[in-house]
């Protein structure tokens, strides 16, 4: 949480809700890399489909917690991106997850459209994008 | 696992996210008084794992061989207040409230996964 000197560039993506969703993608990214780095090595025979997928969730919460922090017009952007990947991500793993269970025999931070996490999972992107869209430069209303 | 115990850190988080949750409702950061809070939930967590530390020490384990998943869960808990209570502290608005309220909301969920390990129910 080091403050950057360089605050004024760009939207300022730290302060206010911003530092909440920062928290919680760090949370997220801390729980979903270590549940990933756990699975990779100890059981990736048994739903390797599961837990590649957990670790891809792991890499896009790292990406965008790094976007956020940051700060910037162009952090901004690829941070909308990301946003968008992930919700594409929760939506397409928790109906896949729901429409063919066999395969997945493990659950992934993913699945039932992350019911296992409060729903978090899905809640965040959708805030993620307002926050970003709010927040934003020139292209904001 | 000490299931009282387990309880008693639930209910005390969610407790602690109501009351950060009025706070921000309000329109206020997190003051003093819910500092305390946090420390009365931390204190708890700590005492969890002191707990379960000792019921390991003396040969009880999670079930199905879910050791090292337990202790990685375990480690976590006491984690979340401080690093929230860290952030609200340079977020001296609502929205520090509503991180410290949502660090405890999370607090509540890993407490019940760490149940979940014990007992052996959910894998992963």
């Amino acid at each position: 949480m080091a403050e950057h000197p360089t605050a004024t560039r760009g939207p300022d993506l730290r302060h206010g809700p911003g530092r909440l969703l920062v928290t919680l993608y760090g949370v997220f990214t801390v729980g979903a890399a270590s549940r990933s780095l756990y699975q990779l090595s100890t059981r990736f025979d048994e739903a390797p489909l599961a837990y590649v997928l957990s670790a891809v969730a792991a890499l896009v919460y790292a990406f965008i917690t790094v976007c956020l922090v940051r700060g910037g017009e162009g952090a901004r952007r690829v941070a909308l991106v990301a946003c968008a990947a992930e919700l594409t991500g929760v939506l397409v793993v928790g109906t896949w997850t729901l429409a063919d269970p066999s395969a997945f025999p493990d659950a992934t931070v993913w699945s039932d459209y992350g019911l296992g996490y409060l729903f978090l999972p899905l809640v965040l992107p959708v805030t993620g994008l307002l926050w970003l869209r709010r927040s934003g430069g020139p292209a904001a209303a | 696992m000490f299931t009282p115990l387990t309880v008693a850190v639930v209910v005390a988080a969610l407790l602690l996210a109501a009351w950060c949750g009025f706070a921000a409702y309000r329109d206020q950061p997190v003051k003093d008084w819910h500092y305390m809070g946090v420390g009365a939930v931390l204190l708890l967590t700590l005492a969890q794992a002191g707990v379960s530390a000792v019921l390991m020490a003396g040969g009880e384990r999670p079930a199905d061989g879910g050791t090292v998943l337990f202790l990685s869960y375990l480690v976590s808990v006491p984690l979340c207040l401080p690093v929230v209570a860290i952030v609200s502290l340079g977020e001296r608005t609502r929205w520090g409230s509503v991180t410290v309220a949502a660090g405890a909301v999370v607090l509540a969920a890993l407490e019940l996964r760490l149940n979940d390990v014990w007992e052996g129910g959910v894998g992963g």
